[in-house]
């Protein structure tokens, strides 16, 4: 009997349930709004998916139904990408510590 | 073309960045270097998909194309939005990520064999099970983050909406998206996908309506963690690893804020979601409504019971952020600093309208970090502390939640500090605050009320100090 693969992905996902647990709750409270938008931003991978759509479409026709709610998608997650990523860079960059020399 | 067997390792490894993206986030020492993780493991998945594709003929432009739109539109928002509009934009980022599942679910629906899903009318099943699902929590995603922009952004009333036979209709609606689901699968009709999307639009527009503003840390951290499911079930679909892991990863993020939220006010999960809160007991709050003789006072007392202080604690809350006040807070901070008067801030975990929202204030202000604290370090500190200075918050300082087993928030967490030597409290009126119950502590002998604008006050107490 061979395994089906759903079940690996199973395996990938479940685990990765309890990496993500373990993970956040060492995440100090003071970031957790850096935290939702970096999670934001890092959900946003799910570009690869709008990209596949977008490139599907055949050589004489980019654009097909699928292929524009690919491209659509593209978009939509790229806002949340740079976004995502740069407003947590603008936030963390304001993290400062207390100045010693006083 | 990069092989399926080398790319899976590829997005392996950006499933990996993004982990390390978030441990980053356990410190702000190690935090910006998550975030770069973060960065780098995007552009990993997006170089390998583009490189397994290898079709570059001009639907790559067009990709390009639209991917700096969206990007240019992205980075604008992120270098103009201020700090204090934090919880509107990420509410407003979750319904892109959910409205960008159930693109990418209908183009997969439209075209599976784009994705190796099989035919038009003919998807194998496992994949139609998973796409549905991404499909359906996206589209919940999304129309409940619109819902609770509107609501942050003040376009809509924060105020719960409720009507009457509100819960068994969202019960009707989220069994019959059960079973649409599982009509779907067996009869593969796009209109019942069609079906399935209204549905779901409706019902997350329907879950959140009643829930009011104040519980918006509980609904946005709700939201998060949806989004992440719903990518997690795109992920399924696209056999992707990299999708899956991040799916996990934030739908258990957004899971674990929800709880802390919750506990952070005593209610239960349900409870809130549920909603209606807040509307229900203002009847209440009006019985006992005899006039109680309050102390108020202006800025020169303030001044001068802090000048006289030798340890002050901050309690600040969302009116803080309404009043965009936490510059002139800093500032008259520094003004008592230079006076060696020991000052710390006490942060409520719901304080606020996102979990952590507070704190980013008050970094934005400059104020470092190391003074910052939150209730279970700060609380016994209360006791000692000469004067707290309670700036925009409400709620949670309620000393009724310790005593009054019939209060609604009976059992809720809250800051001690009625402990302290002398409380300010800056409000603008005496009226309750979200949960529609009055505040024990404006009636207590130390406390003194300084009705004003909070920005105001704080510079006018600056300048009498």
């Amino acid at each position: 009997m061979e395994i089906d693969p759903f079940i690996f992905r199973l395996s990938i996902f479940i685990l990765s349930i309890f990496i993500g647990y373990y993970v956040v709750w060492s995440v100090t409270p003071s970031l957790h709004t850096p935290l939702m938008s970096v999670t934001n931003a890092i959900s946003s991978v799910i570009i690869v998916g709008a990209i596949i759509a977008g490139l599907a479409g055949n050589s004489d026709s980019i654009f097909n139904t699928s292929s524009i709610f690919g491209f659509v998608a593209i978009s939509l997650a790229a806002i949340n990408i740079f976004g995502g990523f740069l407003v947590t860079q603008r936030m963390l960059a304001m993290y400062k510590k207390k100045k010693k020399d006083k | 073309m990069l092989s399926a067997n080398l790319s899976a390792i590829f997005y392996l490894i950006s499933g990996i960045l993004f982990i390390l993206a978030l441990r980053g986030l356990s410190s702000p020492e190690t935090s910006r270097q998550g975030n770069f993780f973060g960065i780098l493991g995007m552009i990993i998945a997006i170089t390998v998909t583009f490189l397994s594709i290898g079709n570059f003929s001009n639907g790559f432009i067009v990709v390009l194309i639209f991917l700096l739109i969206g990007g240019l539109i992205g980075a604008f928002i992120a270098y103009k939005i201020p700090m204090t509009a934090m919880p509107e934009l990420v509410a407003g980022f979750h319904s892109l990520v959910g409205l960008a599942a159930v693109f990418v679910a209908i183009a997969a629906f439209l075209n599976p064999d784009a994705f190796n899903l099989g035919s038009p009318g003919n998807i194998k099943l496992g994949s139609l099970i998973e796409m549905s699902i991404g499909a359906a929590v996206g589209a919940i995603t999304f129309s409940g983050s619109i819902i609770a922009f509107l609501k942050l952004q003040g376009i809509m009333s924060g105020s719960p909406i409720t009507f009457k036979g509100q819960h068994p209709l969202n019960a009707i609606i989220l069994i019959s998206i059960f079973i649409l689901i599982y009509l779907l699968c067996s009869t593969q009709s796009s209109n019942l996908f069609w079906i399935l999307l209204a549905a779901s639009f409706l019902i997350g527009f329907l879950l959140i309506i009643p829930i009011g503003g104040a519980d918006m840390p509980v609904v946005i951290s709700m939201l998060n963690s949806y989004s992440g499911w719903a990518a997690a079930g795109i992920g399924f679909t696209l056999e992707n690893t990299a999708l899956i892991i991040t799916g996990a990863l934030v739908g258990s993020s957004g899971a674990i804020l929800s709880y802390i939220m919750c506990k952070g006010m005593n209610r239960s999960f349900f409870n809130v979601i549920l909603g209606g809160f807040g509307g229900t007991e203002q009847t209440a709050s009006k019985q006992n409504k005899e006039q109680r003789p309050v102390k108020s006072g202006n800025a020169d007392d303030a001044a001068f019971l802090m000048k006289n202080a030798s340890s002050v604690i901050i309690v600040p809350g969302y009116g803080m952020a309404v009043a965009q006040a936490q510059h002139a807070l800093r500032e008259m901070v520094d003004t008592l600093k230079k006076n060696d008067i020991k000052v710390s801030y006490a942060i409520h975990p719901v304080a606020g309208r996102m979990p952590g929202h507070m704190n980013v204030l008050l970094a934005e202000a400059n104020v470092p970090y190391d003074e910052v604290f939150e209730l279970e370090e700060i609380n016994n500190d209360f006791a000692n502390a000469d004067v707290a200075f309670v700036i925009g918050a409400n709620d949670v300082t309620n000393p009724v939640a310790k005593t009054d087993p019939q209060s609604p928030i009976y059992g809720m967490p809250v800051l001690d500090v009625e402990k302290c030597k002398s409380v300010l409290f800056v409000k603008r009126s005496l009226s309750p605050g979200y949960a529609g119950i009055d505040n024990d502590l404006f009636y207590k002998e130390n406390t003194l009320m300084l009705f004003a604008d909070a920005k105001k006050m704080t510079e006018d107490i600056t300048k009498n100090l």
